[in-house]
């Protein structure tokens, strides 16, 4: 079984799915188990509080559709991250342009009182992409053309964001007397519409939740994803500047403007997040709406290995850390929301910045049975790696 | 006159204290780039600095077992860091970025679960508190026209830790450029492979700067909550750790250039207190947080050489895989 991926000229190798399936899976463990002891140092029963977490996530009607209304944000935020890494890029600033999209959504939701649903929906996509993809833009133009390294710039991105945000809630797009920052409530007609209501009219019924038709949205992005990314060329030429930038040029691929095409195309994705939150659950613009999606979309385009059905897994993963964990809180004084992110940030640190940890036994071990398999043969003399 | 020429005093005092946790978290910063080893996590380490510190110090009613609580806390991050990225060659920024959102969240549920004050620590009396240094002979100078005023107002009665800032400000610009360790850390930033070369492990160097590192942001958690405060709050920090990356940038990596621009994003912020909702002669009321996002948009300006030219230390950001 072993040596199906062994073989073809390649001694040493260990199957495929070691490398998308294993070696995550452990990484997770193993930020699970540090998740558990920091539950047992605050005093509690980790099996229990991570059980219950997941009871609360996925063990009935009404928690799945809180779950998928987590997973929608990650999903977008993590294909932004995603198509800027195949570019050779790291988009660190979904959350800046989560924020300004939702601000784009948001407009046109104030401005088309009165308009069916349909329309606004189509504008509103339209103006979070573009205006996601412009807080994206400066960024991406920098990097392009003036080698101003994109990490520190969209970080930075991300603070202007906020300070222009809150000054325009808090000076020109506030309710009038109103004390919190925040605009208007829109007009229902304009609302997307929740999932509830839309399953409604093909006569199924499910529970209420903030879960909307952005997921579906979501999901097409998944599959866009992949036909622009695998079966365009101009999918291929961002790739392939990803891969190597000197043999793009050679080819006759500029590399400066697809990392323009790949960040615009990844803060229009961020951008989208303004889509559910704005758009189809809050209903109005109001400060910090994000929350932080941004960054957990590194975490799920990490994870996910940059290809959209491991996104959706991984989206799914943090969706159900944001709900469960949400939940615990109100079930163990002793627990608040944060201990999700302690959760997330030891799933970051381990699927993330210490992805190769297990892999030098794990692969050490495969080669050593497949060396046992077959002795005499090739793999057992090319075990140096 | 006299009151221009206080409040000028006055302004320049709230800049050295807005600016004490920002030349830490800079400095700290200052010895893992120039070693090669990018860190965005200086927020994360300041965070758990200022959470140890203060808890600490609640629980022992010591401030200095709360300093070094800080300082232990902010190295033990950065080891981690440094396994993540030295050891197992992971991606710098990922780390940097894990271990933000970790604190972020464990310092809060600690707080949470150990002091059951809604993610806080209690409020520290002053003897928990890192003290101010008193000088002597204000009275004596007080009579001396410029001078008495400016030793009343920015040098008397200025924490302990602000002095100790200046300390490690100078003896980072001689470590860097006078001394053994700071030759070879400055060699290990720009090429590693020919520190390995003469015979000095990579490993090694890196994992010392980032101790320094490490110290340094621990110290400028327990300024924030133990010296300039009196107590952990949630989000203590509140992005100061990525305006010290800022301003380390900003000075190009390079000491006295940074400590500059410290002065200079603090001097923003304590205008930006005194001009709120006051109008200018001119302009009328500018909104403050166009004042708040000033830092960020002069680095990026920096970054687009238009404000003179920023690079990097060359190997920064690239882990090192010795040749076999």
């Amino acid at each position: 079984m072993v040596q199906i991926g062994l073989g073809k000229g390649q001694p040493g190798a260990v199957p495929g799915w070691v490398g998308y399936a294993l070696l995550p899976l452990l990484n997770l463990i193993a930020a699970f188990a540090l998740s558990g002891l920091v539950i047992l140092i605050i005093g509690e029963n980790p099996i229990k509080v991570l059980s219950l977490m997941l009871t609360e996530a996925v063990g009935y009607p009404e928690a799945i559709g809180y779950t998928l209304y987590y997973t929608t944000n990650y999903i977008f935020t993590g294909l932004a991250v995603a198509i800027a890494f195949h570019c050779g890029l790291f988009n660190i600033g979904g959350e800046g342009q989560a924020y300004i999209g939702g601000l784009g959504a948001g407009l046109v939701a104030l401005a088309l009182t009165g308009w069916p649903w349909p329309v606004v929906m189509v504008l509103a996509i339209a103006a979070s992409a573009l205006f996601g993809a412009a807080w994206a833009f400066l960024p991406a133009w920098l990097q392009a053309k003036r080698g101003s390294h994109i990490v520190i710039t969209t970080i930075m991105f991300n603070f202007i964001a906020a300070s222009v945000m809150t000054y325009l809630l808090v000076d020109v797009l506030i309710r009038p007397g109103s004390q919190s920052p925040e605009t208007r409530e829109f007009d229902p007609g304009v609302w997307l519409p929740s999932m509830e209501r839309a399953l409604g009219w093909v006569g199924v019924t499910i529970p209420q939740s903030p879960l909307n038709l952005s997921f579906l949205w979501a999901i097409a992005c998944c599959v866009l994803f992949q036909i622009f990314l695998r079966h365009t060329r101009w999918g291929y030429e961002l790739r392939t500047v990803g891969r190597n930038e000197r043999a793009a040029v050679y080819a006759g691929i500029s590399p400066s403007r697809n990392i323009i095409i790949a960040m615009l195309m990844s803060g229009a994705l961020a951008g989208f997040v303004g889509i559910n939150e704005i758009l189809g659950v809050q209903h109005r613009i109001l400060l910090n709406f994000t929350g932080g999606v941004g960054f957990v979309g590194i975490a799920v385009a990490l994870m996910g290995r940059n290809h959209p059905v491991g996104i959706v897994l991984a989206a799914l993963l943090f969706g159900v850390l944001a709900q469960g964990g949400g939940q615990v809180s109100f079930e163990y004084p002793t627990i608040n929301r944060e201990l999700v992110m302690v959760i997330q940030g030891l799933v970051i640190l381990f699927a993330g910045a210490m992805e190769n940890l297990f892999k030098p036994q794990v692969e050490a071990l495969f080669r050593r049975r497949a060396a046992s398999a077959d002795t005499a043969g090739p793999a057992a003399t090319a075990g140096r790696g | 006159m006299d009151d221009l020429f206080l409040l000028l005093l006055q302004l320049l005092g709230a800049t050295i204290r807005v600016a004490t946790p920002l030349v830490l978290a800079a400095f700290a910063g200052m010895y893992c780039e120039r070693a090669g080893v990018v860190d965005i996590g200086l927020e994360g380490k300041m965070l758990a600095g200022a959470f140890f510190a203060a808890a600490a110090a609640a629980t022992t009613g010591s401030p200095w077992l709360g300093l070094l609580a800080a300082m232990a806390a902010g190295v033990t991050l950065a080891l981690i860091h440094g396994f993540a990225c030295i050891t197992h060659n992971g991606n710098q920024v990922v780390s940097g970025m894990a271990i933000n959102i970790l604190v972020a969240g464990l310092a809060p549920t600690l707080a949470y679960a150990w002091f059951k004050q809604g993610g806080q620590t209690p409020l520290l009396p002053s003897s928990a508190r890192l003290p101010s240094v008193e000088m002597p002979g204000v009275e004596a100078l007080g009579g001396v026209p410029v001078l008495g005023a400016v030793y009343r107002e920015l040098v008397n009665d200025t924490n302990l830790l602000i002095w100790v800032t200046l300390v490690i400000v100078v003896a980072t610009q001689w470590v860097l450029y006078r001394s053994r360790f700071g030759l070879r850390l400055r060699a290990v930033g720009e090429n590693p492979s020919a520190v390995e070369t003469a015979g000095i492990s990579v490993t090694r160097l890196r994992y010392q700067a980032l101790m320094v590192t490490g110290a340094l942001t621990g110290m400028a958690g327990a300024y924030l909550s133990t010296g300039h405060g009196a107590g952990f709050v949630r989000d203590m920090t509140a992005g100061k750790g990525y305006l010290a990356l800022a301003a380390l940038i900003f000075g190009k990596w390079r000491p006295v250039p940074t400590l500059f621009a410290c002065l200079l994003f603090a001097f923003t912020d304590a205008v930006q207190v005194r001009l709120q909702g006051v109008p200018l002669p001119g302009i009328g009321v500018i909104p403050v947080q166009f004042i708040q996002m000033l830092p960020y948009v002069l680095t990026v300006l920096l970054l687009a050489g238009f404000v003179g030219k920023a690079i990097a230390p060359k190997a920064s950001g690239i882990p090192y895989v010795k040749e076999r």
